[in-house]
């Protein structure tokens, strides 16, 4: 690894100047590496534009009463309290939360047993691991199709399993609201777990060896070996598994709107969709942002414990 | 396929290690192993099975029979009339439109997406400047804001620029927020490279772009690939961005697929649905079955290290 670079800038536009050397050094710092600076441009006019300046703009505008277009009428936080008070942003958040639990419990529990599995020395893993992944490489609306296709009531499983006998035979999550949050699962499971099983097994592969003969030794057996020994090896592989997963969650919008179109009724309703219809449809452009800024807190309130673990953690090591 | 003796061999010696007994090809572990891995088999294949057996069938054929049987009469006429004649709102002339579409937003969005993103690394390793790295990590934590927050200033900026809806927009907008997985993957790939050849090159008096284009690009090609895979099935398979920054005329591919299948009018025509589902999942199921272990390489020197 490499400390620093070849041609640092602050070699030679040093600190030692005076007040009269500092304006020239400084001109000097700007057009040292000029050609670096033009062509990270692009770079920095989107950080600094979109992604600061994108993201301060809309909780700026989240404090005002904008409708069609926006404009600078503050209201407090007017905004966030009709959020709040709204039944459909409620379910949106219940149902995200509900369904992050359950996707990222199952995700992380399919994805390391199938990795365990795929570690056994196995035939054909090629074609396993194939198999495995080609959904990740589907998007997410010809997901959500073809799980709408399957689970149809009349014509998919349940139509089947009745044809083969069994009458009674019930399976059909997506048109009862209590169970559609489910069916957005088995499709939203279908498209990820193999690219988490990926993640896991190469984490399983970067343990040595020798760790595994030692467990051996101590005659501890394989489940024990992997609960307690393995899986606190892999803490980097299961945060990074852990955040990509959450964050997926938190974006969650176009399998919904392929599969459920939020439906029936309201049951199955996410924050984007609801940021999406006042931004976009509604328009009530004060309410989509006030909603967008609450995304932006749910993921900031993963994403800062996960960075000060991983980077406040690197600098004391 | 020389590999596979070796791998019996190694079976043979770490089973005789690891577990209780030695290991035979009906052992209740293998049955167990196999067993479960078939089954979950069994789940990822069912959808496209599915999707494949009813593109295939006639509507009479679908109401009357099983999903999952494989079709008694082949016909191809689902497929003519999803990529031809299809309907969204008052437009009848199928999935085709969709999909040049995504063809012209993806095309100019990956190479420059690719581009610029290379750039970026390029500069990042070996022409740091002050404050090259706050951008750096801005980037990074960009990458995981919820895109959501960003919609309505992108749709006033490239109204600003006058391509709101237009696909120069939409290139843009995929430029943009494509940015971060990639100088990423490109930073740490520069990064891994030998230090003494950007040196040598130097005191040969090359110059930025000479040092870029003579020795960072060619020595970098595996990465491009990646990117690329990366790129054309993720732009290809965004819905999100389609949705907000174009309008119908030029839909991409998954929203006018959307659009096909959601549409509340007329009747269901399940064979023509999955016929255009199969369309639109075809180009990033080709590019995953081409390029093979590269695809598992691009998305984990993507995801990991995020």
């Amino acid at each position: 690894m490499r400390e620093r670079p070849f041609f640092h800038p602050e070699w030679g536009a040093g600190w030692y100047g005076g007040k009269a050397m500092a304006t020239a050094t400084r001109r000097g710092r700007i057009f040292r590496n000029l050609n670096a600076k033009i062509a990270a441009l692009p770079m920095i006019f989107t950080t600094l534009v979109v992604f600061v300046g994108g993201t301060l703009w809309t909780v700026f505008y989240s404090f005002t009463d904008s409708k069609l277009l926006p404009r600078e009428r503050f209201v407090g936080f007017d905004q966030y309290e009709r959020l709040w008070g709204s039944s459909l942003w409620v379910t949106s958040i219940q149902n995200i939360m509900f369904f992050g639990a359950m996707s990222l419990v199952f995700t992380i529990v399919m994805g390391f047993v199938l990795a365990a599995l795929m570690d056994q020395k196995i035939r054909f893993e090629d074609t396993f691991r194939t198999i495995m992944l080609y959904p990740f490489a589907l998007s997410f609306v010809v997901t959500g199709l073809v799980w709408q296709w399957i689970l149809n009531p009349d014509l998919g499983i349940q139509h089947v399993v009745r044809e083969m006998g069994w009458t009674t035979f019930n399976f059909d999550p997506m048109n009862n609201p209590d169970t559609v949050l489910y069916g957005l699962l088995i499709a939203g499971l279908w498209q990820g777990t193999g690219f988490t099983m990926v993640l896991m097994l190469s984490g399983l592969r970067g343990i040595d060896e020798d760790i595994w003969k030692a467990v051996k030794v101590d005659g501890i057996p394989t489940w024990k070996a992997y609960l307690f020994v393995i899986i606190p090896m892999m803490r980097p592989v299961f945060i990074t598994v852990l955040v990509l997963a959450a964050a997926g969650i938190i974006r969650l919008y176009d399998l919904v709107v392929a599969q459920t179109s939020g439906g029936p009724g309201i049951s199955s309703q996410v924050p984007a969709m609801y940021v999406y219809r006042y931004m976009f449809s509604a328009q009530n452009l004060g309410q989509g942002f006030a909603a967008s800024t609450m995304m932006l807190l749910s993921v900031l309130i993963v994403l800062i414990p996960w960075a000060y673990l991983e980077f406040g953690g690197k600098k004391r090591g | 396929m020389a590999s596979v003796s070796t791998n019996i061999a190694a079976n043979a010696a770490s089973a005789a290690a690891r577990g209780p007994k030695p290991r035979r090809t009906f052992s209740s572990r293998n049955i167990m192993l196999y067993g479960t891995l078939m089954i979950m088999s069994l789940y990822y294949l069912l959808p496209l099975w599915v999707m494949m057996m009813t593109s295939l069938k006639g509507m009479p054929e679908i109401r009357l029979g099983n999903i999952f049987a494989p079709p008694v009469e082949i016909t191809f006429e689902p497929w003519v009339k999803a990529w031809s004649t299809a309907c969204t709102g008052l437009n009848c002339d199928g999935l085709s439109r969709g999909f040049w579409n995504s063809v012209q937003i993806t095309v100019p969005s990956v190479i420059i997406s690719i581009i610029v993103a290379s750039v970026n690394g390029y500069a990042l390793v070996n022409w740091k400047f002050k404050g090259s790295e706050v951008f750096f990590t801005i980037l990074i934590f960009g990458s995981f804001i919820p895109y959501q927050i960003m919609l309505y200033p992108m749709v006033i900026l490239l109204r600003e620029l006058g391509l709101y809806g237009s696909l120069g927009g939409l290139v843009l907008v995929h430029t943009i927020f494509g940015m971060p997985i990639l100088t990423l993957l490109f930073r740490n790939y520069f990064s891994s490279l030998p230090e003494e050849l950007f040196k040598a090159a130097r005191v040969d008096g090359a110059g930025f772009w000479g040092i870029y284009l003579r020795i960072m690009l060619p020595m970098s090609l595996p990465m491009f690939v990646v990117a690329l895979i990366l790129q054309v099935t993720g732009i290809w398979n965004d819905f999100l961005f389609g949705v907000v920054f174009t309008k119908p005329e030029i839909y991409p591919m998954t929203v006018q697929l959307n659009n096909i299948v959601n549409s509340v009018q007329g009747v269901k025509e399940y064979n023509v649905n999955m016929a255009a589902t199969m369309l639109t999942g075809l180009v990033p199921l080709f590019i995953y079955f081409a390029s093979g272990k590269l695809f598992v390489r691009g998305i984990a020197a993507g995801a990991v290290k995020g």
